[in-house]
């Protein structure tokens, strides 16, 4: 089944089309890539496909259930997870604590009836069943914590000595690098149907870069299906297996790497039209 | 009805004037600025001052106020607002706040805290006009205001620092591309709003017949009601928020009489900010994105006890005041006790949660007056009225304060307060629950084993031991996936939202435990007193309990206790004056914004 | 004496350094192009050199004086004018406050200068009094220009100025550019990611990488030098 299906999808701010009639697909295992020079339109689509904002028009489908304007709690528990451009992660918790918390719509013992949440009212049943299971502490909570622990190592240890050394840490303290890898190993935690990557590398050097390049690469090769928004041509063109290309709102070219990357009118929309000289 | 829609006009020219300050330096500094209404109070004051006891003219009082509150301005913006631009939001909500308190109790000590008649100078019933009844001093006011608006308006219209404040408004880095100074212009703004309100504040005298330092409180929190009404930021929208409710006040007034002034006030707010929180004339939905505490404490991590440490701190607070302590120490370590709990449901409303509430004395008013009402108009034994008080304080808080979940930052802060107030002005004016501003009396002392517990050292085991209990509670949900989801909603709504938590949600149960635990204080309360009234929940309640956690630590509960000593036991141990007990809060809670934000309890983190 | 001299200037942003030893100059007359993909510090060299963003090292000189610590005000009186990233016209403010805005820091000659930017740009003389928020997008940015012009600048910084313009605006935009240098000898210092569209202008061009000067020269040679596509798209 197909994992994310966007059709039609539109949104302005203030008059200006940013988001204009974008439509596209993701299948399982895929990495598909946004780019586009700056102002295209690719992070309003990313928020839109996460539900930090709501289209003006258009539809979102995630795996076969329409999600159009679904709010973005919503879009977690039922499988998209997302990082944000410059990387948001609670300073004040650990870097194990960050991960626990992407686990949380995984809990079962320590929220109870977590299916009327989304009810009227009912939800504060649910609400003050978690309060008391707070306090009382259950031993089926204690072992679904430690269970739940075991896999927040699992993630940390996908960094290899970046993360794991630094589990309790406060993520305030970690380098700008190691608090994007916190960001991506919370995403993960909860074994997401779609990772959704908004520039997971920006202000990171080469070394880095090449660094979470190859996780990244790891993560593809373990099937896990991924839409990534992303400046860096290069991770772009050796992760994707298709490439969307955004200007101005519209989709003006999508296909695999070799093929965007020659294609004119991509080369156009960064480089410019050639024009003659006006030099004076 | 003609004469009350011309007195609500001359009234709310006063509130516009105060509005169009709080705005004006809203665009400009991104700023609430909670020390605007002290502003009023000085101009004020000051004015009593220069005409009675210097016998200035009117004009010399008019500018000699201009001079003193134009300084005082000046001093707000160096001192609470620019040394915390690069902090987060919170920090200047906070520094402002305690500016006003430092203020208005200043003020208090230098002028005397009694109410004094201000002369109008000008007569207030010489004109008539189609039936109408009316005095020079309503014409003088409102040309005054009237014409300070229209001098505002050609000022930011057509002279150079005046656009140079517009377009640090609109867009402060492109303004700086212009050469604009932003420092220079953010003076110049809280300058020319703090004349504004100072001016205010001779009129509002004048009109009011008589001052005492506490009248910007009161007069402050309708401007702020007017510019939220008007919406935020918009100048046309603070003059008509102003003048619409110094004409809804006044009608509400003369139907309902003066103590439902307040009420309606506060209604109004709450009311604009459930339903159109960018106001009349706001454009801009006001969604700012970053979380309002967050780093506020970055570095700071909870100074830790030991289990033994705890439990020699708990054994020695049941028996050292046995042994060693007369009744009056008890009875200060009873007062401590309960502001504990208070304190306590604010670590977790807003240490744990993130949501800073400056209205917490609001569910500790309805659990003491659940809990009395209970006690002595239906005879409920006081052991089934405390979960009660508890559970009513709990459901109200979430009822009021939950619509603004979908504001953000300032806001929030701003619906809390109107709650606190509409809870108080509410307990004056429905008499028929609450025996109005006369309060409730008699209330029984509860019984234990058949015996009353009603001596100092009963009444202080049985407190220490409730709020023991609370400590308990607080600490197990702060350890609790629980504790850690809301630490996630404090942090960074967004990026929690984006992890599956649905973070209204887990607001609106930490208002509700901060409610119940804040509920239970409120009973105890009642029951140690035997009397309560409106005036004992005032917004100095609501102060002293937000300074107590930000003293301590906002993130420790531990902090809490250590503050409530520090901050109720020490001074009533002292005997400090109420008003130099006031402004030591306020200075207290400036120092520890602007230099140790982590609190007394907090350590840094490396 | 050249206007504008950047020498080894390294900027950080916390731990992380986002300009690496950038040296560059702009001489009287010239169009001095800045070019590099997203994310190549183009915008952050440009902040440096208005006074917004202080430089770690390294010296910045206009017309021969040293700026480096100087606030933006004082750029400006030396003969620094800005047109920032998207216009950023004041959008509530009517198109001649606008520019007056614009003549903050001086004093005198206000009027006259007013004239001559509604001689040169008649458009907006037409719509002085309206709000700037209601122009289109390229009425905006020729107020944008006409508000850097309001200080008699001798060198403008223009940050992407056709970023977001439609097509048509954006040769329009280009030719004014040309103009303003041909008319009134502006030098103009342009940061753009449409190489092509800014080489056909400039006389010259610097390209960066990741904070790092990679390329350099006359506008004709870098036209078809296939570095600037790596700098863009990678190897």
């Amino acid at each position: 089944m197909t994992v994310l299906e966007v059709t039609g999808l539109r949104r302005s701010f203030a008059g200006l089309r940013a988001v204009d009639g974008v439509s596209f697909t993701v299948e399982p295992g895929e990495v598909v890539s946004i780019i586009g020079p700056n102002g295209s339109g690719k992070t309003t689509a990313l928020n839109l496909v996460s539900g930090v904002l709501r289209p003006d028009s258009g539809q979102v489908t995630f795996q076969g259930r329409d999600v159009t304007g679904w709010r973005p709690e919503r879009l977690a528990a039922a499988g998209l997870s997302r990082t944000f451009q410059n990387g948001r992660v609670f300073g004040n918790l650990t870097v194990a604590e960050n991960v626990l918390i992407g686990l949380t719509p995984t809990l079962q013992a320590a929220r109870p009836f977590s299916r009327w949440r989304n009810v009227p009212v009912l939800r504060w049943a649910s609400l003050l069943a978690e309060t008391a299971v707070a306090l009382v502490d259950p031993p089926a909570v204690r072992r679904e914590l430690a269970d739940r622990q075991a896999k927040v190592a699992t993630q940390l240890d996908r960094f290899g000595d970046r993360l794991t050394p630094r589990a309790d840490l406060a993520a305030h303290t970690l380098s700008y690098a190691n608090r994007r890898r916190t960001e991506i190993a919370r995403a993960l935690a909860s074994g997401p149907a779609l990772l959704v990557l908004d520039e997971p590398t920006a202000g990171m050097n080469p070394a880095e870069t090449g660094e979470v390049l190859e996780q990244l690469l790891e993560l593809k090769a373990a099937g896990q299906t991924i839409l990534l928004v992303e400046h860096k041509i290069d991770l772009v063109m050796r992760l994707s297996d298709r490439v969307l290309v955004l200007d101005a709102g519209s989709v003006i070219a999508a296909g695999p790497p070799e093929q965007v990357r020659s294609d004119p009118r991509v080369i156009e929309a960064y480089l410019g039209k050639r024009r003659p000289a006006v030099r004076p | 009805m003609l004469d009350t829609a011309l007195a609500g006009l001359v009234n709310g020219s006063s509130y516009a004037l105060l509005a169009l300050g709080l705005s004006l330096i809203f665009g400009v500094a991104n700023v609430i600025n909670f020390a605007h209404a002290s502003v009023f109070a000085v101009g004020a004051m000051s004015g009593w001052w220069f005409s009675v006891d210097l016998d200035w003219p009117l004009w010399a009082v008019l500018l000699g106020v201009t001079a003193v509150t134009g300084l005082l301005g000046l001093v707000i913006n160096v001192i609470a607002v620019t040394p915390l631009a690069k902090a987060p939001p919170i920090a200047a909500l906070l520094s402002t706040f305690a500016v006003s308190v430092v203020v208005d109790n200043g003020a208090q000590l230098v002028f005397g805290p009694e109410t004094r008649r201000f002369p109008a100078l000008l007569a207030t019933d010489n004109l008539g006009l189609g039936g109408l009844r009316f005095g020079t001093l309503d014409v003088t006011i409102l040309v005054v205001a009237i014409g300070l608006m229209l001098v505002l308006g050609w000022f930011l219209r057509a002279s150079r620092y005046g656009r140079a404040i517009r377009a640090v408004a609109q867009d402060r880095d492109a303004a700086a591309q212009m050469g604009i100074p932003l420092a220079r212009v953010q003076n110049l703004a809280f300058v020319i709003a703090s004349v504004l309100g100072g001016v205010a504040g001779v009129l509002g005298g004048m009109y009011l017949n008589n001052i005492s330092p506490t009248v910007g409180s009161t007069v402050g929190m309708s401007a702020f009601a007017a510019a939220t009404l008007g919406g935020l930021g918009s100048l046309p929208g603070a003059v008509a928020g102003g003048l619409l409710l110094g004409v809804v006040e006044a009608f509400g007034v003369s139907w309902w009489g003066g103590n439902a002034r307040t009420l309606i006030t506060f209604a109004v707010l709450l009311i604009v900010l459930w339903v159109r929180p960018s106001g009349l004339f706001g454009k801009r939905a006001p969604l700012a994105a970053e979380p309002m505490t967050g780093t506020f404490f970055g570095a700071a991590r909870t100074v830790r006890l030991r289990p033994w440490q705890v439990a020699v701190a708990a054994v020695a607070a049941y028996v050292v005041p046995a042994v060693a302590l007369d009744d009056y120490t008890v009875q200060i370590g009873v007062q401590v006790v309960v502001y504990a709990i208070l304190a306590l449901s604010l670590t977790l409303v807003s240490g744990q949660a993130g949501q800073i509430s400056l209205g917490q004395a609001a569910p500790l008013a309805i659990g003491a007056y659940t809990s009395a009402l209970l006690t002595t108009a239906t005879g409920l034994d006081f052991w089934l009225s405390l979960p009660i008080s508890g559970v009513v304080a709990a459901v109200l808080s979430v009822v009021l304060v939950s619509p603004s979940w979908r504001l953000r930052g300032h806001y929030v802060s701003i619906a809390t307060l109107a709650t606190g107030l509409l809870v108080a002005a509410a307990a004056v004016n429905f008499d028929w629950l609450t025996n109005g501003p006369s309060g409730v009396s008699a209330i029984p002392p509860p019984t234990l084993f058949g015996a009353s517990v009603s001596a100092p050292l009963a009444v202080y085991f049985l407190d220490l031991t409730i709020l023991l209990v609370v400590l308990l509670l607080v600490v197990r949900l702060r350890r609790s996936t629980l504790g850690r989801i809301w630490s996630a909603v404090r942090e960074d709504e967004v990026a929690a939202r984006s992890s599956g938590i649905a973070v209204a949600d887990y607001k609106s149960l930490a208002f509700g435990i901060g409610g119940f635990v804040a509920g239970i204080g409120g009973a105890l309360f009642a029951q140690q007193y035997g009397y309560i009234d409106p005036s004992v929940f005032g917004i100095s309640v609501s102060l002293l309990a937000l300074t107590i956690v930000v003293l301590g630590g906002l993130n420790s509960p531990l902090g809490a206790v250590v503050g409530a000593i520090v901050l109720v036991g020490l001074p009533e141990a002292l005997r400090m004056l109420q008003e130099t007990r006031m402004l030591t809060y306020g200075l207290l809670l400036l120092a520890v914004v602007l230099f140790r934000p982590q609190g007394l309890m907090g350590k840094v983190a490396r | 004496m050249s206007l504008l001299e950047l020498d080894s200037v390294s900027v950080f942003y916390g731990q992380t350094q986002a300009l690496h030893e950038i040296s560059l100059v702009v001489e009287p007359g010239e169009i001095v192009c800045l070019l590099g993909g997203n994310a190549s510090g183009k915008s952050t060299t440009m902040k440096t050199i208005l006074g917004l963003i202080t430089p770690r090292s390294g010296e910045i000189r206009l017309a021969g004086e040293r700026v480096t610590r100087s606030a933006p005000a004082a750029r400006i009186r030396r003969g620094l004018a800005s047109v920032p990233e998207a216009r950023r016209v004041f959008p509530e403010m009517s198109v001649e406050d606008n520019l007056l805005t614009g003549a903050f820091t001086r004093r005198t000659g206000i009027r006259a200068e007013l004239a001559s930017v509604y001689e040169s740009f008649p458009r907006l003389a037409e719509r002085r009094r309206q709000p700037a928020g209601t122009l289109s997008g390229g009425e905006q940015q020729m107020l944008a220009f006409g508000r850097a012009l309001m200080s008699a600048p001798t060198l403008i910084c223009m940050d992407e100025p056709t970023m977001g313009l439609a097509p048509i605006f954006v040769d329009r935009v280009l030719d004014l550019i040309a103009a303003l240098n041909r008319d009134r000898g502006l030098a103009v210092l342009m940061v753009e990611q449409n190489a092509e569209l800014a080489l056909s202008i400039a006389h010259r061009g610097y390209v960066l990488n990741t904070g790092h000067l990679v390329l350099d020269g006359p506008a004709p040679s870098l036209i078809d030098n296939p570095a600037i596509r790596t700098a863009y798209f990678g190897a």
